[in-house]
């Protein structure tokens, strides 16, 4: 439960509003492994602790990356961080990508926005263990060209082997050469198999909730195999304050990652 | 060699429509190409056709002045093009300009509408299609009002 002191090793920026921290321990202490889909609590001094997904590799446990958009004071003051400067690291927290269960299978990512920062970890593993999957299907939309991330690696991902990355914007200008539409509209140019199917999502509720839709009313996707990752207020991480509660669950402690299954009398619910 | 009636018998926008009305489609649909850059079409003119993408990708966009254009859409091979020759006074609400170069089967929105009158199972076969188009078409268009990855704080 105690902050982990953490020095700032490196900050890119992914977009306008948007960066991404490296973060390696002051004292060179080993870190703990994560899996895929898991996040930590980063505390920075004076001004608050967050929950962050954790966007980088599993298989480089030592060096954090943290994908952040800074939308508010704590996550501005978060991005503003300098390398060299410390920060507080509480975790690895939360549930995992269900990677074993798609090992024999098709993987279809659905990612929304900076949905994609927690999804990023099971592309890495999945491309890694290539032999372990199937196809890899990554669909991905952003309000904009200048919000899509990882630009350069979506290009390498979709060299890979049976791997299909597909791209749309909400809102794209005239110069802007490719997908306009909802990230939705994608299914249109996907073929799937929905008894091999393992479907991961991440984004705005919203989008979840259409992208749900499209997977089990028009593709046949069983609610067991579509995972979802939820977002709520997560202040201690570890099922204690109750902040995160949604329903019967605690998004920290028994997600934030979910099947649809556990979470289909919930979802879309107005009092939630 | 493709034949266009192959070509319209397996495109799943046509799928299970009964063989002697393809035959009838075929009487009015064509090849056509597109560069880069040219219009499929602008608002305000006749809705002369509707076009079924083999290949390329289409903006449908908003004109509006003094500011560039709205893209609302792209469309690409596997989508439909169009529904205003459909529907009086057939014409176009939006332009259509081509971002990759683009083939299509263009099918003559007259044409079909004439044998529509005479054979009213094949209208309504018809109809039932682009009713789902439209659906599909009204449900982004309203998933995109909902602006889901602006920042709401």
């Amino acid at each position: 439960m105690c902050p982990q002191a953490h020095r700032v090793e490196g900050v890119s920026r992914e977009t306008q509003d948007t960066f991404s921290l490296t973060l390696e321990p002051c004292d060179g202490a080993e870190q703990p492994r994560f899996a895929p889909g898991q996040f930590s609590m980063l505390y920075v001094f004076g001004v608050g602790e967050l929950p962050v997904s954790i966007s980088g590799d599993p298989e480089q446990p030592g060096r954090l990356v943290y994908t952040v958009r800074s939308v508010g004071p704590a996550t501005h003051a978060l991005v503003s961080r300098r390398p060299g400067d410390s920060l507080g690291v509480r975790g690895p927290f939360g549930t995992a990508w269900p990677l074993e269960a798609g090992r024999g299978k098709d993987l279809l990512i659905v990612a929304g926005g900076i949905g994609l920062a927690p999804l990023r970890p099971a592309i890495y593993h999945v491309l890694r263990h290539r032999d372990d999957y199937v196809r890899l299907i990554v669909l991905y939309g952003a309000r904009s060209p200048r919000d899509l991330l990882y630009r350069k690696e979506l290009v390498s991902w979709a060299r890979s082997p049976d791997t299909q990355v597909l791209t749309t914007v909400d809102y794209g200008g005239v110069s802007w050469r490719g997908r306009v539409g909802v990230v939705t509209t994608l299914f249109r140019h996907v073929r799937l198999h929905p008894d091999r199917t393992v479907a991961l999502i991440c984004g705005p509720e919203i989008m979840m909730r259409y992208v749900i839709a499209e997977l089990e009313r028009n593709r046949g996707v069983c609610a067991s195999d579509i995972f979802l990752s939820m977002e709520r207020n997560m202040k201690c991480a570890v099922g204690f304050c109750g902040h995160c509660q949604y329903g019967p669950h605690f998004i920290c402690k028994d997600g934030p990652v979910f099947s649809y299954h556990q979470l289909r009398s919930l979802l879309g619910k107005h009092e939630l | 060699m493709e034949t266009l009636e192959r070509i319209l018998g397996e495109h799943p926008f046509f799928e299970g429509l009964e063989p002697e009305y393809l035959k009838l489609l075929v009487g009015c649909a064509s090849n056509v190409r597109f560069q880069a850059g040219a219009y499929l079409f602008r608002e305000g003119e006749e809705a002369s056709h509707f076009y079924l993408i083999r290949q390329g990708r289409v903006a449908v966009e908003i004109y509006a002045p003094q500011r560039p254009p709205i893209v609302v859409q792209t469309l690409e091979g596997g989508d439909i093009l169009g529904w205003s020759w459909l529907i009086p006074p057939y014409h176009w609400r939006f332009d259509a300009r081509v971002v990759e170069p683009a083939r299509a089967i263009a099918l003559d929105g007259k044409c079909l509408r004439s044998k529509c009158e005479e054979n009213h199972d094949l209208g309504y076969a018809l109809l039932k299609r682009f009713a789902h188009i439209v659906e599909q078409r009204l449900e982004a268009t309203r998933m995109q009002l909902l602006d889901v990855y602006a920042t709401h704080v």
